[in-house]
């Protein structure tokens, strides 16, 4: 493995490839990036539906999101790669991608949402409707904003773990980036120490500016809170 | 309305049906008949009617679980009874159509303040106004700070909630419900939350707004404050309506024997 990482002409052949990985690269963030879109807008539907009064909503949220926690997410993307197309549904690699991580990823955000509206204090709900905001209005303006806080954390996570988890698209052959290292590693040369090296940091590209980001919200939000506490200590050092 | 006497023929004979205050009816702005609330197995609400006049300052005192925070709670659907009707404005409340009603006619104040915690002072007035009442953002502003003036916090327009007293809170929190420009305002035990350093600034302010032609049911044990402001007293015990009359009446010369026991404890 050192040996291979340290013989200069593995990199130079890499080096040449930088094309082909540069396409794979944008076919990870494609997938990511709609995968995502679909899973935040799974994520709240779902999330409300399991906090619905309704029992058959509630049902439904809960059998999608036991369905796609407990089953692996390879079988979901091999059932919809080589069974579907027997029902005549056939769909690209890269839809099947943004589907399958989607919806997969959907279930664990719907979770998370679920937890973050049911922190909230049920006075809010009540000074909502005492007002006479509509239940879409009530979550969109006053519940979700005020779960952002709660939910970043496990949010992001769940982003992060999506990006990666695009990489299952390479199972059939997505033409992704994983699928880019791996191909050129067993396209002759062997160089898997420089190849998978080089993926790997592509990955991390993606993933830790997203961690940074919400790191850094999160300090924002609280600042505010500190703020807060700052001037409520000052209030009550004028009151003394 | 003058009739022709062709039109007389057809309208005499229903007159006895018509109202006699020169043709306008007097409705009830509040009215429950016959409410019944239940949760599980607590009958919570028993047969209660009560009749709430425009303008009228109602106060509703009793000890706990006696069913008064409940009744309240009808009176804008945060409980939706299980049996019998709620009138508000001559219009029967329903699942479908309360939102509407209570957009339009009622706000409520409660024992937590129930401020939005993620708007400022400033924004937790004017959020209902602007997306509800369709009310133009400087216009709902400007109508914010004529109420945080009358509550006394116009100095606080830009903070959060949290960074407020208990009493603060409540202030701000019964300007949000001015700001609905509701013709009934519904108090759920307001200072019950509050020190008792605090609780007068908070009953200052609702004394102030007695003054206008609010209709205000409160749920409270501020007996000063009941004495003061009501122009009549509810006294609840066990779900059901056992004495009403004016203040007078009422702290001088209680009738019912339930009454008296407990004036005499919250009195001392």
């Amino acid at each position: 493995m050192i040996k291979q990482i340290s013989e200069l002409w593995r990199w130079q052949v890499l080096w040449a490839d930088w094309p082909k990985f540069a396409v794979a690269f944008l076919k990870t963030l494609e997938i990511a990036f709609f995968a995502l879109a679909l899973a935040l807008c799974l994520g709240v539907i779902f999330g409300l539906m399991s906090t619905s009064h309704n029992r058959l909503l509630r049902g439904i949220a809960r059998v999608y999101v036991e369905f796609f926690q407990n089953t692996p997410l390879a079988i979901q993307v091999f059932f919809v790669f080589f069974a579907l197309p027997y029902a005549g549904i056939t769909l690209s690699k890269v839809t099947i991608g943004i589907l399958c991580v989607g919806t997969y990823t959907g279930a664990y955000m719907s979770e998370a949402v679920r937890a973050g509206i049911g922190s909230i204090p049920k006075g809010q709900f009540e000074a909502a409707q005492s007002q006479g905001f509509t239940y879409i209005q009530t979550m969109a303006l006053i519940i979700l904003p005020q779960t952002i806080k709660i939910i970043l954390p496990p949010m992001v996570n769940q982003m992060v773990n999506l990006v990666k988890n695009t990489s299952i698209v390479t199972m059939i052959a997505g033409g992704d980036l994983m699928y880019r290292a791996n191909a050129f590693a067993t396209n002759g040369t062997m160089s898997y120490g420089p190849s998978y090296l080089v993926c790997g940091i592509l990955y991390f590209i993606l993933c830790f500016p997203l961690t940074r980001w919400a790191r850094r919200y999160e300090d924002r939000l609280k600042q505010r809170d500190v703020q807060t506490n700052l001037e409520i200590e000052k209030m009550e050092e004028e009151l003394v | 309305m003058a009739f022709s006497s062709y039109e007389a023929r057809f309208v005499a004979p229903f007159f006895f049906i018509l109202p006699k205050n020169g043709g306008k009816e007097v409705i009830a702005l509040i009215k429950l008949v016959n409410v019944n609330k239940s949760f599980g197995n607590l009958h919570v609400l028993k047969d209660v009617n009560l009749e709430v006049a425009e303008g009228e300052k109602l106060v509703i005192i009793g000890p706990s679980g006696s069913g008064k925070s409940t009744t309240v709670r009808c009176m804008n659907f945060l409980e939706e009874p299980t049996s019998g009707e709620v009138y508000i404005n001559g219009t029967q409340l329903t699942h479908k159509n309360k939102i509407e009603i209570i957009r339009n006619s009622t706000a409520m104040v409660f024992q937590q303040f129930n401020l939005y915690p993620h708007k400022t002072v400033l924004q937790n007035l004017t959020l209902a106004p602007i997306k509800l009442q369709k009310v133009p953002k400087a216009e709902a502003e400007e109508l914010a700070y004529k109420y945080l003036d009358i509550v006394g916090l116009r100095e606080k327009a830009g903070v959060y909630p949290s960074t407020l007293s208990g009493g603060q809170q409540q202030r701000v929190a019964i300007a949000r419900a001015l700001c609905s420009r509701a013709k009934i305002i519904l108090f759920d035990e307001p200072t019950s939350a509050l020190d008792p350093e605090t609780v007068q600034e908070v009953l200052d302010v609702m004394i102030k707004l007695s003054q206008e032609n609010i209709t205000m049911v409160v749920v409270t044990h501020e007996m000063g404050f009941a004495r003061q402001v009501a122009d009549r007293v509810i006294f609840m015990d066990d779900g059901r309506i056992l004495e009403e009359g004016t203040p007078e009446h009422f702290f001088e010369n209680p009738t019912h024997e339930r009454t008296k026991a407990f004036l005499s404890k919250i009195l001392k």
